[in-house]
């Protein structure tokens, strides 16, 4: 069975980075670059797990974030927030929107990896 | 003149309605008032008598002194009652517009 | 019988007894006792000098002639009297809050303290003064001449007589009446003499009276029979002359220089009009009462053809009794001596002060005369006034020979100082009387009294049968006692008549159409609003007086130690150290008030006048005093202006604040958008890097790939570092400007290719070359900068289907002006304040820079002398870059 993820990530450089690390784990992996239909496409997609960026134009992630937490059956779909920004309210309020993991730009591929595995597990044992 | 300068600087208006000692006491400033009136008309009454000449019989002059001094005594009776009363009633104050503001 | 010899004696003794009295009065006062002088007992007695000899034997007289007619003299002061509550005590208030010395004071004081006026209404009341003096020299002559016929010696020289009379009261009136040179201080002397003579003429007549009613006619009830049955025994009062006596004596009774001497200048309490409002009426009626008996008894025993005007001596003569004739005899002494010496003072005061003081000064001119002994100059003007006063009464009498005329001489003075009741009155109760006004009045009154009664009494010399039947030259409506051809009016009816009236009628009309001074329009509000406000005139601005030089004049007027008394009371009420008050306004008010006690009031304005600073104070300055209220109004205006001022700064404020709010939330956001900058590029670059280190069997496509990656992005970051130094360096005013010479066209040329270059977005952009050859010299790198901004925002951010931007130059007055207009949507006019602020990105568009674009543009703009603005209303987003073409010049 293959596992999904949907990225969200309007830096094409940065998407092909994380693409070519979770192609490389056995995932298969979709992108999106705007924020403005993103729910619509996570909806339409039903991926096992979604990478977020906050910063996206159109719609910004912790709304979309907050949109889909209000969506029943997508209360335990793993999101993993990217942010550049990196200022500690940023986390409060994704955290706040209902977010599984936090990451800041830069990462580590190593980080990146360990954070979908872990993310998966969780999922999968629930 | 100073108690007038005080007074002044108080600057309160009178009230309309006085009470009964100022009421008594503005009349009494009528009468003070009205005494040269009634005084003109009392001494120009002569001027109403027929003259005596040849033709007629004039006022006898008795009667005239007897009329005209006791007109004379009763103006000065009424001028002294006044003075009395403005003099009793208005011991502290001589100038009679200002003197309700005295009033408690 | 008494001889002559007794009766001198007699009179001599009785004066020395006055001199006596006088100076134990005076003295006791001096020594601050007896409470007694100031009584209203002694108030109300010495206004008994309006019973003069006239009175005192010519009320008999005229009793015998007229009948009753005579009480008219006595009515008319009564009315003054009872209605003292708002005549005689306004008139008392203003005087002594004025200071007011005299008749002719109050008026000028009234009158904007004009001397004009002061000086009419002297000669008005000296003309009316001096037969009235003559008049009382008279009858003393005549009653001494009753007993020098009756003396067997016939030593008895009539001439001699009378020059003697008028030289003892001129030398009395002289040592009691110029004692005190402030005449607004009491003569306490003086005041408690006539008070003793006004008893002995009352006591003399009552006694003559009672001698009669009882001892000669037996009682009231014959008395009265006796009375009817006489020739007089009708009433006949002609009802013209009755009304006219009564109004006249009333106004005499308060213009009379002598009357307001007693009345107003020597009140000292106001409350002394109380008691003396009934209390002098009550004295008249006294007076008055046995007059009829007199003279009809009188008419009953004497001969045929004796004089009425002496009943009073020669009833108690005839019927033998010497001693009541003496004592009667005293009596007409009295009223003659205190009418004269006090007529006297008030004349001379006048004279002196509104005659004599402004003439020397004006001699004097300027600053000489402090050096002059003002104080000895006025108590010589004084006395000398006197003397003058008694000699002018002495030759008057000598001249008319004490004529049968003279009778009516009191009636004719009546007429001639009630001209002034009209301004008086006016003054004191119309705000609106002016000095016009007073002058236009008096002077009609006056002239009407000298012709149609002063003159036609003084027989043919001056005024001829002629002109009294026919008019002058012929003009009948002219005729002096038949004006306006209204003939057969007694003659003095005619003259009260027709001068009060047009007096008052040219007194109200002058008033109505003339305008006031300032200082007139003071002094009236003061006068007749009294009672409500006592408040000081402020008058003089003491910035340039001297208070020295005022010391040495107050010295000069007041005396040494009085003067030095009043300084140091002032100083000490202003607080200071040194001896000599600060000239303020206050304290030269004050010592003005303090002189025109000595000198009247005109003189003393005068006088401080010439020290103050030049004549007197301007009037616009008294004005501005008076107008404190405008002023405020003004200072008001100005606070509004002030506070509209403040709320515009206010407003201000609150701008700049949302701006500064603005701006700190787009420094925070910038903050994050900085962060997100860098951080952006670097994880990617972290990414591949690691990508490329860890794994293994990457195809070299794909290394390659990544590498260009990489350096992409660190090419990113550069370029925004480079931005934000740029900015910085611009900022900081550190920036070198490489200058360089070249068209206009070419840098656009280079703007326009490097803006478009290497971009997929397709913008076209429409120039007109022609107007692009404008030459510059500028830093043309900079310039450069600006337009690729410009020109890639609008390739960026343009979102119209086809994006159009038209780039157009002007040169408007030395200006250079391009213009950069897309033909998108624009930008937002709430956004537009923002544009050129650092870090701020319309939309939150990551197209491509980190928002310093357009701040790094005005930046630019600003160090090259010109400036770059939004421009509003071209369709899409327009902006407008200004370079002045002089700058350019100047720099070469």
């Amino acid at each position: 069975m293959s596992r999904r993820v949907l990225l969200i990530e309007d830096e094409p450089n940065i998407a092909e980075a994380i693409r070519f690390l979770l192609t490389r784990e056995g995932w298969q992996v979709e992108t999106h670059a705007d924020g403005a239909d993103a729910l619509q496409v996570i909806q339409g997609a039903s991926p096992d797990l979604v990478i977020l960026d906050v910063m996206l134009p159109g719609k910004n992630g912790m709304e979309i974030l907050r949109e889909l937490r209000t969506l029943e059956d997508m209360q335990g779909l793993p999101v993993l927030m990217l942010t550049a920004r990196g200022q500690s309210r940023d986390r409060e309020m994704a955290e706040n929107a209902g977010v599984s993991r936090f990451m800041t730009k830069p990462f580590s591929n190593t980080e990146m990896l360990t954070a979908v595995r872990d993310l998966h597990a969780q999922a999968t044992q629930s | 003149m100073s108690k007038g300068e005080d007074r002044q600087t108080q600057g309160v208006r009178p009230s309309l309605f006085l009470e009964r000692q100022s009421y008594r006491r503005r009349r009494l400033t009528d009468a003070a008032r009205l005494l040269p009136v009634l005084g003109a008309a009392l001494i120009a009454i002569p001027l109403l008598w027929p003259s005596g000449d040849a033709v007629q019989d004039g006022i006898p002059l008795s009667s005239a002194i007897l009329y005209i001094f006791s007109c004379w005594v009763v103006l000065i009776a009424a001028s002294l009652i006044f003075g009395f009363a403005s003099r009793h009633k208005t011991a502290n104050d001589d100038s009679e517009p200002e003197s309700d503001r005295w009033q408690p | 019988m008494a001889t002559l010899n007794v009766l001198i004696l007699v009179c001599l003794g009785y004066v020395v007894l006055l001199f006596g009295v006088a100076f134990a009065a005076d003295r006791m006062a001096a020594a601050g006792k007896g409470a007694w002088l100031r009584s209203p007992l002694i108030y109300t007695l010495s206004l008994s000098i309006y019973c003069t000899a006239w009175t005192f034997y010519g009320a008999v007289g005229n009793a015998a002639r007229s009948g009753l007619e005579f009480v008219t003299i006595y009515l008319g002061p009564t009315l003054v009297m009872i209605s003292w509550w708002w005549g005689l005590r306004k008139l008392v208030r203003v005087a002594r809050s004025q200071r007011v010395t005299s008749i002719a004071d109050l008026i000028s004081s009234r009158y904007g303290k004009s001397n004009t006026l002061a000086i009419g209404v002297t000669i008005l009341a000296v003309l009316g003064g001096t037969p009235y003096i003559a008049l009382q020299l008279q009858s003393i002559t005549l009653s001494f001449s009753i007993f020098a016929e009756a003396d067997p010696s016939g030593l008895y020289r009539q001439g001699a007589s009378v020059f003697w009379v008028a030289a003892g009261l001129a030398v009395f009136a002289i040592l009691f009446g110029t004692r005190n040179l402030d005449a607004n201080e009491r003569h306490h002397g003086v005041v408690t003499a006539i008070a003793l003579e006004s008893v002995v003429k009352l006591f003399a007549l009552l006694a003559v009276g009672i001698f009669v009613v009882w001892g000669v006619a037996g009682g009231i009830g014959p008395m009265m029979e006796r009375i009817d049955a006489s020739e007089i025994g009708q009433w006949n009062v002609d009802a013209g002359r009755w009304t006219t006596f009564i109004f006249l004596s009333a106004a005499a009774f308060v213009c009379l220089p002598r009357m307001f001497q007693v009345m107003v200048v020597e009140n000292a309490d106001e409350g002394h009009l109380r008691t003396a409002a009934w209390a002098f009426p009550l004295y008249l009626l006294l007076m008055s009462l046995f007059v009829v008996p007199i003279a009809v008894v009188g008419l009953d025993l004497l001969p045929e053809g004796s004089n009425p005007d002496l009943f009073v001596l020669t009833v108690p003569l005839s019927q033998g009794n010497d001693w009541l004739a003496m004592l009667s005899f005293i009596g007409g002494f009295s009223s003659a001596t205190s009418m004269v010496i006090v007529t006297a003072m008030a004349l001379s005061t006048m004279v002196s002060n509104h005659v004599v003081m402004p003439i020397w000064l004006n001699t004097q001119e300027g600053a000489g005369w402090v050096s002059g002994d003002v104080r000895s100059v006025i108590l010589i003007s004084r006395r000398v006034s006197i003397a003058v006063v008694m000699a002018l009464g002495y030759y008057y009498y000598r001249l008319s020979g004490g004529g049968a005329a003279l009778a009516s001489i009191g009636l004719v003075a009546f007429a001639g100082i009630s001209q002034i009741l009209p301004a008086l009155v006016g003054g004191l109760f119309w705000r609106g009387a002016t000095r016009t006004g007073a002058l236009v009045g008096l002077s009609v009154g006056f002239l009407l009294w000298i012709y149609t009664l002063l003159l036609p009494g003084m027989g043919g010399v001056l005024m001829t049968e002629t002109v009294l039947q026919n008019g002058p030259f012929g003009i009948g409506w002219l005729r002096p006692q038949a004006l306006f051809g209204i003939a057969g009016m007694d003659p003095i009816v005619h003259t009260v008549m027709w001068s009060l009236s047009l007096n008052t009628v040219a007194f109200c009309v002058a008033s109505l159409l003339s305008f006031p001074s300032p200082l007139e329009r003071l002094q009236g509000a003061q006068f007749v609003h009294v009672f409500d406000h006592s408040v000081a005139l402020r008058g003089w601005t003491g910035s340039v007086a001297q208070s020295e030089d005022l010391m040495i004049m107050t010295q000069r007027i007041m005396g040494a130690g009085p003067a030095q008394e009043f300084f140091q009371a002032e100083a000490e009420k202003q607080g200071g150290r040194s001896s000599l008050p600060e000239p303020t306004p206050a304290f030269l008010e004050r010592l003005e008030r303090e002189l025109s006690g000595s000198v009247g009031a005109a003189t003393a304005h005068a006088m401080i006048g010439q020290i103050v600073g030049g004549s007197s104070v301007s009037v616009e300055d008294l004005l501005a005093v008076a107008d404190e209220s405008a002023q405020l109004l003004e200072y008001s205006s100005q606070l509004e202006a002030k506070s509209t001022e403040l709320s515009r700064t206010a407003r201000q404020l609150r701008e700049a604040n949302t701006k500064l709010t603005q701006i700190s939330e787009q420094k925070d956001s910038f903050l994050s958008q900085v962060s997100h900058e860098l951080r952006t590029p670097m994880t990617s670059i972290r990414a591949f890097s690691e990508i490329m280190r860890d794994s293994d069997g990457l195809s070299g496509e794909e290394q390659t790939r990544y590498a260009a990656i990489i350096h992409d992005e660190a090419l990113r970051l550069t370029r925004l570092l480079d931005d934000l130094l740029d900015l910085s360096v611009l900022e900081s005013g550190r920036v070198n400007l490489n200058m360089g010479g070249d068209t206009l066209r070419s840098v656009l040329d280079r703007a326009v290719s490097s803006a478009l270059a290497g971009s997929n977005q397709t913008l076209a952009v429409r120039r007109s070359k022609a107007s692009e050859r404008i030459s510059l010299h500028t830093d043309l790198d900079r310039l450069g900068q600006v337009f690729i901004n410009l020109i890639s925002n609008a390739r960026k951010y343009c979102d119209a289907d086809d994006p159009v931007l038209t780039i157009s130059a002007h040169d408007v007055g030395g200006q250079l002006v391009v213009d950069f207009a897309d033909n998108g949507s624009g930008i937002p006019p709430e956004a537009r304040s923002m544009v050129f602020e650092k870090f701020a990105r319309v939309g939150g568009d990551k197209a491509g820079g980190a928002g310093l674009g357009l701040a790094i543009c005005r930046e630019i703009m600003q160090r090259l002398g010109g400036e770059i603005t939004y421009l509003p209303g071209q369709g899409g987003a327009a902006f407008r870059v200004r370079l002045p073409l002089a700058y350019q010049q100047a720099a070469q």
